[in-house]
């Protein structure tokens, strides 16, 4: 089997979600004695193309050209798919960001096919690859097979492969062979413009050792300051999933996950939280995290090290006096 | 401006979900308009006020989905479409966004939104492979829409609190990001108004899309845990106080 990665950088950076695919893809490769090989796409981007052949992989494609400057979905879907027209891999492997997540499934349907996203796993079950991704916001698991004739695509969630397990090459480097695609401005229909960060935010919660974090459970805005007041007890910030921020009960500033902070405090202490994936991928690297929910099935308890099941409006008070006396 | 906005019908977000093969007991349980779909409406019904036309809801499933159908016509949607499917669940995404394509040729339309991912399969890829079969320009995870003539500038979301503006024609397809409005509430004239607003039934295979199967759902379960979590219990202020000793004691972040 043949396996491409196709890898992304902005402004002359790796994503680094780029390592954890090809982490993946030799995990796989080696599983089903499988060629990796990487493609790096855009312009002036040798650089990152000679860095990725110094990697355990048969050959890096290097995908130049003016109009890619630029990240468009059209011009990345007319290129990528000139190019997977003739190097026929069999598995297109993607790290499943954002950029991703916006042209990669027409990619895969311009060639009539179509893709597993979001993985977080595969097992190879004697031969027959079986893509293994979340639904449900986490509180379910999926088995998801191919059907018809290759190429396949799937993308990796950021997290499911170690990046620094990545291999290197055993003996120096692989060859970089540049594939030129035929690409006319008309077919870029959008045109992208500035890139910028809203306000620079107040609070750095990845600084912060010690976290505090609602979700949906917290119901309405007249109850935060119980949740403040447990925040200040512990000396800790106060932060929320998506949903808060989005209903305007905490400012933006204050969310993490996909969308907003990545942290990796000493604790975080989750309240009313379910674990949806889009919040998870923010905090899953603290040190110690802590979840009380209602529900005994919600998805935050798999990453949980202590677990409370019950009424948060029950056990904040009391968690905030033990706290206190704590001191 | 003409838009459509796909809206999904979904398992209500703490619906207790019983596993049955590669789906769900659907008897079990409520259903739900999809949250981020909700946005979508929102910002179409505003898109509306401001630049006039119509506001299409179109939704894929079985008969239930009416129902989803008929809180989009009550938040102010002018008529329905309903695309009928009893095996809805079992399609993958592109024979999903095949079916809709098919359906959204049949209407004038300026533009189509949907909301980024629904909360059920989560696959995410509805809008943007709508965009490759209608063949229009796209953009996905949409924070603002200007409408100017015949082109939108768009802020669009990118991971870490990035973002970036994006020049896009029409007719165009959008995927909008959770929390780029607030959402109405029906009123009780809406629901009212919306009794004499129609809602269009499509039998999926009349629309004579070939839905064959790029992928599939062999089976769903409950995640395997990666971590042991240690759960405590007794009344509020013995957990309260179990907790600080195991976060001083053995934990020792605090």
């Amino acid at each position: 089997m043949k396996i491409l990665v196709i890898t992304e950088h902005r402004q002359g950076k790796w994503n680094n979600t780029s390592f954890e695919t090809l982490a993946a893809a030799q995990q796989i490769a080696k599983d089903t004695s499988s060629a990796v090989s990487g493609l790096v796409i855009g312009k002036g981007v040798a650089g990152l193309a000679n860095e990725l052949a110094a990697k355990n992989v048969a050959e890096v494609l290097l995908v130049e050209h003016d109009l890619l400057e630029a990240y468009t979905p059209d011009g990345y879907c007319v290129a990528l798919s000139q190019v997977i027209s003739s190097a026929k891999p069999d598995l297109v492997l993607f790290p499943h960001t954002y950029q991703v997540r916006d042209f990669a499934p027409k990619l895969a349907a311009m060639l009539g096919k179509g893709m597993i996203g979001d993985c977080v796993g595969y097992r190879n079950e004697g031969g027959k690859l079986i893509f293994v991704r979340q639904m449900f916001q986490g509180k379910t698991a999926a088995d998801v097979t191919f059907q018809g004739a290759a190429p396949w695509f799937a993308s990796f969630q950021a997290g499911a492969f170690r990046s620094d397990l990545v291999a290197a090459h055993p003996s120096g480097k692989v060859p970089v062979n540049s594939v030129s695609v035929e690409l006319k401005a008309e077919q870029v229909r959008t045109k992208p413009l500035d890139l910028f960060k809203e306000a620079k935010s107040a609070v750095d919660l990845t600084q912060a050792p010690l976290i505090v974090a609602i979700g949906r459970g917290i119901k309405a805005p007249e109850n935060i300051p119980q949740a403040e007041a447990l925040a200040k007890a512990l000396g800790g910030e106060i932060a929320a999933s998506r949903p808060i921020c989005d209903e305007g009960w905490l400012p933006m500033e204050r969310q993490i996950g996909s969308s907003g902070q990545t942290v990796a405090p000493k604790l975080y202490l989750a309240l009313g939280i379910s674990g949806a994936i889009q919040h998870v991928v923010g905090m899953k690297g603290a040190r110690t995290i802590v979840a009380i929910n209602k529900d005994q099935n919600a998805p935050i308890f798999e990453i949980a090290d202590y677990g409370v099941v019950g009424d948060i409006f029950e056990i904040m008070p009391a968690l905030t006096e033990a706290l206190e006396k704590a001191k | 401006m003409n838009i459509i906005v796909c809206i999904k019908q979904v398992p209500a977000k703490d619906a207790p979900l019983s596993i049955a093969g590669n789906w769900i007991r659907e008897s079990d349980i409520g259903f739900e308009m999809n949250e981020p779909d909700s946005y979508a409406l929102e910002e179409a019904l505003r898109l509306k006020e401001k630049h006039g036309g119509e506001v299409i809801a179109l939704s894929m499933g079985p008969e239930r989905v009416k129902q989803t159908i008929k809180e989009a016509l009550a938040k102010g949607a002018d008529r329905g479409i309903h695309i009928a499917d009893d095996n809805f669940a079992q399609l993958d995404p592109l024979g999903s966004a095949k079916s809709l394509a098919a359906a959204i040729q049949q209407q004038k339309h300026d533009l189509v939104l949907t909301g980024l991912q629904s909360d059920d399969k989560g696959f995410g890829q509805t809008g943007v492979l709508l965009a490759s079969l209608l063949d229009v320009p796209h953009a996905t995870i949409i924070m603002a829409i200007e409408v100017d003539g015949q082109k939108m500038k768009l802020k669009r979301e990118l991971e870490a609190g990035w973002f970036q503006h994006i020049e896009c024609p029409l007719p165009a397809v959008l995927t909008i990001q959770s929390g780029i409005n607030k959402v109405r509430y029906a009123t009780l004239k809406g629901i009212m108004a919306a009794k004499k607003k129609e809602i269009t039934t499509i039998a999926r295979e009349s629309l004579g899309v070939s839905v064959e199967p790029t992928q599939r759902v062999e089976k769903i379960y409950v995640p395997t845990k990666t971590k042991k979590t240690e759960f405590l219990t007794g009344t509020p202020k013995e957990v309260a106080g179990k907790l600080v000793e195991k976060l001083k004691f053995e934990a020792r972040v605090i």
